[in-house]
């Protein structure tokens, strides 16, 4: 086959003029992780609110809580991404609007709430089956001892719902962090938009995208083992069966 | 709010978004989702095989493939796929290959790794007596297989398969990033020409948002039908 493999590439500079290739692809890594992890705090902070919300007894906030996860379930990210980044400056007030656009590094900021968005709707569904795995006497305990609603998901709930939906919501960070790659429509430098402007400027196709792919598998396997261990960190002895 | 917005540019181009980008969406949607469930189960039997090296290869691809971004995934093979053809034609050049045969490549491989993953769960759900049953009755692997195991299996995880299906349905928007035209390709090209971002993106989210929201309402229903009868 016809290709020339040149693996010394990463260490020739890149027209960036910043350093090699290699660090070029590590600044974008950089900005997936930043850019991934803010939008999953703000996720975990909405699917918090959201998904409590759907197994509250009142029946307007699960409504509310029901339309807000198929409203963000059922559109592409990427639409939602041109949304948050095309429509919402220009349906604003204008100069509402104005600030929006020239705010600096736009791209970054939207990706962060967009993402932010989509994966909290993601984090509330899980949520909402970890609440409803638990037994319903637990919740009728809080109450019978006095506790407020508030206190019985803060003391007795959401510690047990959270600790049973710590594997699905590694998937869900995973997810996250994979997202971001969409970002790169709208122009955010991340690891695959840096790792698509090497492949323009050097020509060398495959070696970037070998490189990116060990640094996206690297990251994986990294968030995979902390989360085991945070998992055994916080497990509950004798609480389930199986260990 | 909405005074100076033109929706008249939606109606003006409608046969392009719907017969040419829908259709491809939908084209891809499904062929993808045909190829993936067929790669997807072969590869769910290999990792539940008790032939050396097969489960290790079939976990490692599935592991990759779910580790990797899809944007990633379809450059990937958007440079690999004429490599690929050139190789199995045994060409010296690198082929070209339509952009359409590419995405399709793409979408069956990577969500090969998402439905043998259900496939896995859905073989492992049913009781290894009827396999032994199976066995006694003197079939073979294969006939246990596709009489006894996957029928019961692909019944199972219906519900399942038809949501990774809507999952797919909505990644297919990414070919964006390789120019392709579908739904959302055509909508974002009308925007462009027409200077109607606003319009059009909007527009694309509602007709989305109506397609999964049915579909994934169609889901539930059939789940629900299908948990009465057990």
């Amino acid at each position: 086959m016809n290709y020339n493999w040149n693996w010394g590439i990463f260490f020739e500079p890149s027209p960036e003029g910043v350093g090699t290739y290699l660090d070029t692809l590590l600044l974008g890594l950089r900005w997936t992780i930043t850019t991934a992890s803010l939008a999953w705090i703000l996720a975990l902070v909405l699917g918090l609110i959201v998904g409590v919300m759907r197994t509250l007894p009142s029946r307007t906030a699960q409504r509310f809580g029901g339309a807000y996860v198929e409203l963000f379930r059922n559109i592409p990210f990427l639409v939602q991404l041109f949304l948050w980044y095309f429509v919402l400056p220009e349906v604003l007030p204008p100069d509402v609007g104005l600030w929006l656009k020239n705010l600096p590094n736009a791209a970054f900021w939207t990706t962060f709430v967009a993402l932010g968005f989509y994966m909290s709707a993601r984090v509330a569904e899980q949520l909402r089956a970890g609440l409803g795995s638990l037994p319903r006497g637990q919740k009728l305990a809080g109450i019978a001892i006095g506790l407020t609603t508030a206190q019985t998901y803060r003391y007795i709930l959401l510690p047990m719902a959270f600790r049973i939906i710590l594997p699905p919501l590694t998937s869900e960070f995973l997810n996250t962090i994979k997202n971001t790659s969409v970002a790169l429509t709208i122009g955010l430098l991340e690891l695959t938009a840096r790792t698509r402007a090497m492949q323009e400027f050097s020509f060398q196709v495959f070696e970037a995208f070998t490189v990116a792919t060990i640094m996206y598998l690297l990251v994986n396997i990294l968030v995979t083992i902390s989360m085991r261990l945070l998992e055994r960190n916080v497990a509950v002895l004798g609480l389930t069966a199986g260990k | 709010m909405f005074s100076n917005f033109d929706f008249d540019v939606i109606v003006r181009s409608f046969g392009y978004l719907f017969l040419e980008g829908m259709t491809f969406t939908l084209l891809l949607t499904g062929l993808a989702t045909l190829g993936g469930i067929a790669l997807g189960t072969l590869l769910a039997l290999m990792r539940l095989s008790s032939v050396p090296l097969l489960p290790a290869f079939a976990a490692g691809y599935v592991n990759l493939m779910r580790s990797l971004p899809l944007v990633l995934v379809i450059f990937w093979f958007y440079f690999l796929v004429p490599y690929i053809g050139a190789w199995l034609i045994g060409s010296s050049q690198p082929i070209a290959v339509g952009a359409f045969a590419s995405a399709l490549v793409t979408f069956t491989l990577f969500e090969a790794a998402y439905f043998s993953e259900i496939m896995r769960a859905g073989i492992q759900s049913i009781s290894r007596g009827q396999v032994a049953a199976g066995y006694a009755l003197g079939l073979t692997y294969p006939q246990v297989m596709a009489n006894v195991v996957l029928p019961q299996a692909f019944r199972n995880m219906l519900p399942v398969l038809l949501t990774q299906t809507i999952i797919l349905f909505q990644d297919t928007s990414l070919v964006y990033v390789i120019s392709l035209t579908d739904f959302l390709g055509a909508a974002a090209k009308v925007a462009q020409r027409d200077g109607r971002l606003i319009e059009m993106y909007l527009f694309a989210a509602v007709v989305y948002f109506v397609i999964s929201f049915a579909a994934s309402y169609l889901v539930k229903r059939l789940q629900a039908r299908t948990a009465i009868i057990r």
